[in-house]
């Protein structure tokens, strides 16, 4: 359960300062497919660094599971990025020569899960990411682009978070392979029932999702869902 | 972050990069033995210089003449210059003090030397029937010097194994033959075995002959130049020294001890001397050798500064799944260490071979110690903490959000 209550965030800089997200406040439930779509500029990276524990708000609050997260320090930040929050890149960031295996357990070695069962769960995240055990001995750096992501989506997968966070997931991947992630999303929520964030700029990635969050200028403009969702599509 | 996850992290990073990680440790490597390798050769010449002061003889305290005692400066003054001891003050010496095991008086001087056509320049020790006991001194052929010798006057003589070696040529035997010394003859009646050379005197290059002998037909006069003095047992040395001075002053008629007209020396202060000598000598090798050390520990920083910047996106990617600064920094720190304390295993190992060679060939018993082993070790530690401090804090300090978009 994520609640943002007038969040805000204002960047200094020489220049002056700058507002990247003005006054910005949305729920989203368990179990959500959420995509939040804007141009580069709009803020969608700063919110996403919000909801990923990344980085804390200037004002506003911001509420996962209960709980709040806006003023904590770095350290609790990372606890909470830790249990809660997975998060998959555009540019995957695998360890490039640790395997499989390896890249998926590095969560759980964190987390001070018992060396026993970080294989047997790795090994779950990464049939659920639909990679299959052939792969998981090899180095990571041998592997295709779309087979690189599921790796990186069974690392967020790992630690059962309540949140998982994508950052343009497609975008180093061609329209087939980007199509396939897309699909190990969808089916990662509806059979697994997982909360997934997307953050992306391209609305055909945005429309697999149950609900769309149009950001612009620091300022949702737009929140649809299910069919309503076209009407924003069509707007964009 | 469990303790052996860390060093999993650490050793599969380490592996990752496996010549820039065995060059840094090279650096170590060479640091860590050179130190070693010095202190050994510093310790075995401090041994070797300890044991043939030990040679000289066990529990004495040498009598000179004339020269005024003045702390550090024992060894290298103009002994039989002044002339004020006789052979009386030392059969005083041993008939009056109890704690006096053996006494003998030498008077020693250089001469040429000469017999059948050689000739060598060496020291001529007259003395008396103990003083092989005093001064440790074994025969390898014939007799010593006995106390009839000295009440006769005998012109009989010993050679130490180098004098034997100049004049008669090595490992000859030369008992019934005769030297000549200022024009008079001597008939050789022994010659000693081998102790080997030490920083103050040869004492297998000498000649001995009776000390009555010595005194009417070489220095014309009845001085002796040192009276040896050996102890009953250590722990009396001290008393003894004192006992010494005091009997010597009242002898001379002496009321204050700093215008002494004799200095009596302990072979322990001796040992003092020569040791401060070695150590010097030890800590100049040594700190030379920290300099490589050193150099060896900016490496180690360099590597990692290099580390923490290629693997920023790692940084930021650990920091992301839930890293602490805590886990990072430490995993850079031991990082470090772990180069440092391999460099440590290797240097200690590269020490020891250059001991062995040492004591191989220049005939220094360099010898690695336990101690300079943990030294050893604590000091690679050391530097891995010290130059793995700067770059394992900043990597702790990376901005999560700007590490991964480092590029």
């Amino acid at each position: 359960m994520i609640e943002c209550r007038q969040i805000t965030k204002i960047y200094q800089s020489g220049a002056g300062d700058t507002a990247a997200l003005k006054d910005v406040s949305f729920d989203i439930k368990d179990g959500e497919f959420v995509a939040i779509i804007g141009p580069s500029g709009s803020g969608k990276s700063t919110l996403m660094h919000i909801l990923g524990a990344l980085d804390t708000p200037t004002s506003g609050q911001y509420f996962l599971d209960g709980r709040d997260v806006s003023k904590l320090s770095d350290d609790e930040l990372a606890d909470i990025r830790k249990n809660k929050i997975g998060f998959v890149f555009q540019s995957f960031n695998l360890l490039p020569r640790a395997t499989v295996l390896r890249n998926v357990m590095l969560p759980l070695v964190y987390a001070d899960v018992p060396k026993e069962q970080r294989e047997a769960q790795a090994k779950v995240a990464l049939k659920n990411a639909g990679l299959d055990g052939s792969h998981f001995h090899h180095l990571s750096n041998q592997l295709s682009g779309g087979q690189m992501q599921r790796v990186a989506i069974a690392r967020a997968l790992v630690n059962n978070p309540s949140l998982i966070l994508a950052d343009e997931p497609t975008g180093n991947l061609d329209t087939k392979t980007g199509e396939i992630v897309l699909e190990t999303f969808r089916r990662l929520n509806q059979e697994h029932n997982h909360t997934i964030i997307l953050i992306t700029h391209e609305h055909d990635v945005a429309e697999h999702a149950d609900r769309i969050i149009h950001i612009r200028d620091g300022h949702i403009i737009a929140d649809a869902k299910n069919g309503k969702r076209h009407e924003i599509i069509d707007k964009i | 972050m469990k303790t052996i996850d860390l060093f999993e992290e650490t050793s599969l990073a380490l592996l990752a990069n496996k010549a820039r990680s065995s060059l840094t440790i090279l650096g170590i490597v060479i640091g860590i033995g050179s130190v070693t390798a010095m202190i050994a050769i510093g310790q075995g010449a401090k041994n070797n210089i300890g044991s043939s002061i030990q040679s000289l003889g066990s529990n004495l305290v040498l009598v000179s003449p004339g020269m005024q005692r003045t702390p550090g400066a024992q060894v290298s003054q103009r002994r039989g210059s002044a002339q004020t001891l006789t052979k009386e003050d030392a059969d005083a010496i041993s008939q009056k003090l109890s704690l006096v095991k053996a006494v003998a008086p030498d008077l020693s001087s250089r001469y040429q030397v000469t017999a059948k056509g050689t000739n060598s320049n060496t020291s001529v020790v007259g003395t008396t029937a103990d003083y092989p006991t005093i001064r440790n001194i074994t025969m390898a052929d014939g007799n010593f010097i006995t106390d009839q010798n000295v009440r006769s006057l005998s012109k009989i003589a010993v050679l130490g194994p180098t004098a034997r070696d100049d004049l008669f040529g090595v490992d000859s035997n030369p008992i019934g033959q005769s030297i000549r010394i200022k024009n008079i003859d001597f008939k050789i009646v022994g010659v000693a075995t081998a102790k080997g050379g030490n920083g103050f005197s040869n004492q297998d290059d000498m000649i001995f002959v009776p000390i009555s002998t010595a005194q009417q037909f070489l220095a014309g006069n009845d001085r002796v130049s040192t009276i040896s003095v050996q102890a009953i047992d250590q722990a009396s040395m001290t008393q003894m020294q004192q006992d010494i001075t005091d009997l010597l002053l009242s002898r001379h008629n002496i009321t204050n001890s700093a215008l002494a007209d004799f200095s009596t020396m302990n072979q322990t202060d001796i040992i003092a001397t020569a040791s401060s000598v070695t150590n010097t000598f030890t800590a100049l090798l040594g700190s030379v050798a920290a300099i490589s050390l050193l150099v060896g520990g900016i490496g180690i920083m360099n590597m990692m500064l290099t580390t923490v910047k290629e693997r920023t996106r790692e940084i930021g990617l650990r920091k992301a799944i839930g890293a602490k600064k805590r886990d990072i920094s430490r995993q850079f720190l031991i990082e470090a260490i772990m180069l440092t304390f391999l460099g440590g295993i290797f240097g200690v190992i590269l020490g020891w071979l250059i001991a062995l060679i040492i004591r191989q060939f220049a005939s220094i018993a360099a010898t690695v110690s336990l101690s300079s082993v943990i030294l050893a070790f604590g000091v690679s530690a050391a530097i891995g903490i010290i130059f793995g401090y700067y770059p394992a804090r900043s990597a702790s300090r990376l901005n999560p959000i700007e590490a991964l978009r480092y590029e």
